[in-house]
């Protein structure tokens, strides 16, 4: 396939990896972060991580839309689908994330609640137009690669004067939580996440640009490479970061110039302006409160607001114990550190977030990566 | 004085719909039986009019299957529900290494269904059955209250007898056997998946929905001594892949490069954040052969229309833990686990 195959090609890929054998220096440890989920998936699904030297590690990051999202945003999605009885329109992902009570908005659907997948939020607004007489709320996540699609949504539902149409907004942002990673503690021990630098988001800064990336390079000494998805890319980003990390620079270098610029996308940042407002903090699974760090939908929209609209109250709920989640997303833990991965925490019934997306760390590391935990006996 | 002559008004196929009577077992189900099913399946079985068929015995071993059907939307790109109905239950019974004889097949159609797409349904069963030549020789009609069901389901079970000599079973991949795929994967899958999202694609992906039947018989011709065979529906190859491999206690090891996909389908599945491997086939197979008998397998099924794509793409290993894993066609290596639910698409 045109524009994909050329970004898988295994051949490229042995020379790339021979490329980074050559650069990583022996004596020394290279652990970079990728923060995104789709970063998690690309190394899971393509076999990345086998193609690089034992000592360049990747942590997995935080940037799975569904694992950040707290188990308190997801029962107020519950309430809205079986108490106030709208019509909930929400990504895939999102229909399995555990909400309080052994509860998910699958399983609200199976007991008759109005829950429909759509693939984006122009399906919603259809439903919304569909439906005249009937609620229908967008349950919107994402960090800012959904956002303008959602901004876009409102100014379209202003605009028509859409009566039945409102979003419950939990879009969140990159930066915030990139800070939150970055000022954890470096004593060694729980908690501790030591990183040389990090995979920057592709899609997310196809939109924010490479220029917010700047303030961390600088500040906290840490290389970030902004890298495309697809498995050249990651290991193009990786021989980037060991460049850097061997020269002594911590700069942003972009990987993925094919998609992102340094001041990123301005039409899409200023519709995101014009809507949405920050929010003075905001609960995220596994980081907990980050000040700055989510978007609410601006009083001048408020009717499109479904917290507003349905008087909803943000309760926070803490997560199973046994789970680890919290320290995966930071990066302080692996999948396999987790008492719970694996026994009663798998793909199927997920405790924890990570195990629901296919971009969670734990997920990916369940469905592609867990015969490297064993001793597999080969034919 | 002469009796009046009965009069007999017949079904009306152009704009009549099914109603609560067709399904009551009284003169409306009797004529659906009589002016639809009957002259379509066109079998002395069914002219008896019992609710039974009864045919002869064959000797050794006989395998029974069903299969309920309830695709949406009922008519896609390369078929239809009817055609799948008949093709699902002959490949069931194909994979148990038998040779289909007979179908049965019962309805629950929701009352204000068009009896002219009822008509189209039956048609393609019927043109399906003939083609394939295991004819549908009993039946039954149920008809429940509009919005209680999705149209209409069509089960069907089927009867088959397994040759001389012949021993197919999940239980059999053996460790050093050869893995076998018949062609093409996740077009069927995709072309409803494409149905329903209203993708336009420039080559809209047609089903593969097909009988197997005559390619198992070429392939038990060539090999009696294939241990495994299965059609790898929902759940797509690596589902299935996965019920072998635990069934039979081995491992096994996939080359990606190996397993063939069409342009349309891996380019929908990109698009939608699908794995073309556990996206449903309805015209697809999986041969497990012991090493010396893969290449003259694998000849039979290139010679055969349904297998000319036909390739090897694995071999079963030993693993405890019944891992099926894959060399990725990137270098890497990975497990190509079971499906978790539904494959739900991703965020971003």
């Amino acid at each position: 396939m045109q524009y994909v195959d050329e970004f898988r090609d295994g051949e490229l890929g042995r020379r790339l990896a021979q490329r980074i054998a050559a650069a990583a220096g022996p004596r020394r440890q290279y652990r970079f972060m990728e923060f995104c989920g789709g970063h998690t998936h690309a190394i899971s699904r393509y076999g990345v991580a086998d193609l690089l030297p034992e000592n360049v590690r990747m942590v997995h990051g935080p940037g799975c839309p569904v694992c950040v999202l707290p188990i308190g945003r997801v029962d107020l999605a519950m309430q809205l689908a079986l108490e106030h009885g709208v019509m909930l329109a929400t990504y895939g992902d999102v229909m399995r994330v555990p909400a309080s009570d052994r509860m998910s908005l699958l399983n609200a659907k199976a007991q008759g609640a109005a829950v429909h997948m759509v693939y984006s939020v122009t399906d919603a607004l259809r439903l919304a137009r569909e439906h005249p007489g009937r609620e229908v709320v967008f349950f919107a996540i994402g960090f800012e690669t959904t956002t303008p699609p959602t901004a876009l949504a409102i100014l379209h539902a202003q605009q028509q004067d859409m009566r039945n149409f409102s979003v419950l907004c939990n879009h969140v942002l990159t930066p915030a939580a990139m800070s939150k990673i970055l000022e954890s503690p470096a004593v060694p021990g729980p908690g501790a996440v030591e990183l040389d630098g990090f995979v920057g988001p592709g899609h997310v800064s196809t939109v924010i640009g490479s220029a917010p990336y700047e303030l961390f390079a600088r500040e906290y000494r840490k290389p970030v490479v902004i890298a495309g998805f697809e498995p050249l890319d990651v290991m193009q980003a990786v021989l980037m970061l060991i460049g850097q990390v061997n020269e002594g620079r911590a700069e942003v270098e972009n990987e993925f110039t094919r998609g992102v610029t340094r001041a990123g996308n301005l039409i899409a940042q200023a519709k995101m302006a014009e809507v949405f407002e920050l929010r003075e903090s905001f609960e995220w699974r596994g980081l907990g409160q980050l000040p700055s760090s989510a978007l609410r939908i601006r009083p001048a929209y408020g009717r499109f607001d479904a917290e507003r609209r349905f008087a909803l109250a943000h309760r926070s709920i803490p997560d199973n114990k046994g789970c680890e989640c919290a320290a995966i997303l930071r990066g302080a833990l692996r999948p396999t550190d987790c008492k719970l991965f694996g026994t009663v925490c798998r793909p199927d019934h997920p405790v924890g977030s990570c195990m629901v997306s296919s971009e969670g760390a734990c997920a990916a590391h369940y469905s592609y990566g867990r015969f490297k935990d064993i001793d597999v006996v080969r034919a | 004085m002469s009796a009046k002559r009965d009069y007999h008004r017949p079904l009306d196929m152009r704009h009549g719909l099914i109603d609560m009577t067709h399904g009551a077992g009284g003169r409306a189900s009797a004529q659906l039986v009589e002016e639809l099913f009957g002259p379509a399946f066109d079998n002395p079985w069914l002219a008896e009019g019992h609710d039974a068929a009864c045919f002869a015995a064959e000797r050794g071993r006989m395998v029974l299957a069903t299969d309920a059907h309830v695709v949406s939307p009922l008519f896609f790109p390369g078929g239809d529900i009817g055609c799948l109905a008949v093709h699902g239950t002959i490949n069931d019974v194909a994979m148990a290494g038998a040779k289909p004889m007979y179908l049965a097949a019962s309805f629950v159609i929701e009352e204000g269904f068009a009896l002219a797409t009822l008509g189209r349904i039956v048609a393609s069963m019927a043109s399906a059955s003939r083609q394939a030549r295991v004819p549908v020789i009993a039946g039954d009609t149920k008809v429940v209250e509009k919005n209680k069901g999705d149209g209409v389901f069509i089960t069907t079970t089927g009867v088959g007898v397994v040759p001389e000599g012949v021993q197919v079973s999940g239980r059999r991949a053996r460790v050093g056997d050869h893995i076998l795929l018949s062609g093409r994967i996740g077009d069927h899958g995709m072309a409803i998946m494409s149905c329903r999202q209203g993708l336009e694609l420039q080559t809209p992906i047609r089903s593969d929905t097909a009988a197997l039947h005559e390619l198992v018989a070429t392939m038990l011709q060539v090999c009696p001594r294939i241990g495994v065979l299965r059609d790898p529906t929902r759940g797509g190859l690596a589902t299935a892949l996965n019920e072998i491999a635990r069934q039979s206690g081995v491992g096994m090891m996939l080359q990606e490069r190996a397993i063939p996909v069409g342009a349309g389908v891996q380019a929908a599945c990109e698009l939608l954040g699908l794995d073309p491997l556990y996206v449903a086939n309805e015209g697809k197979l999986i041969a497990i052969v012991p090493p010396t008998e893969a290449q003259p397998v694998l000849d039979a099924m290139r010679a055969h229309p349904l297998g000319a794509q036909a390739a090897e793409i694995g071999i079963v290993t030993e693993d405890q833990h019944h891992f099926v894993q894959m060399t990725t066609a990137f270098g890497g290596r990975r497990v190509v686990d079971w499906l978790s639910g539904e494959q739900l698409p991703r965020i971003c």
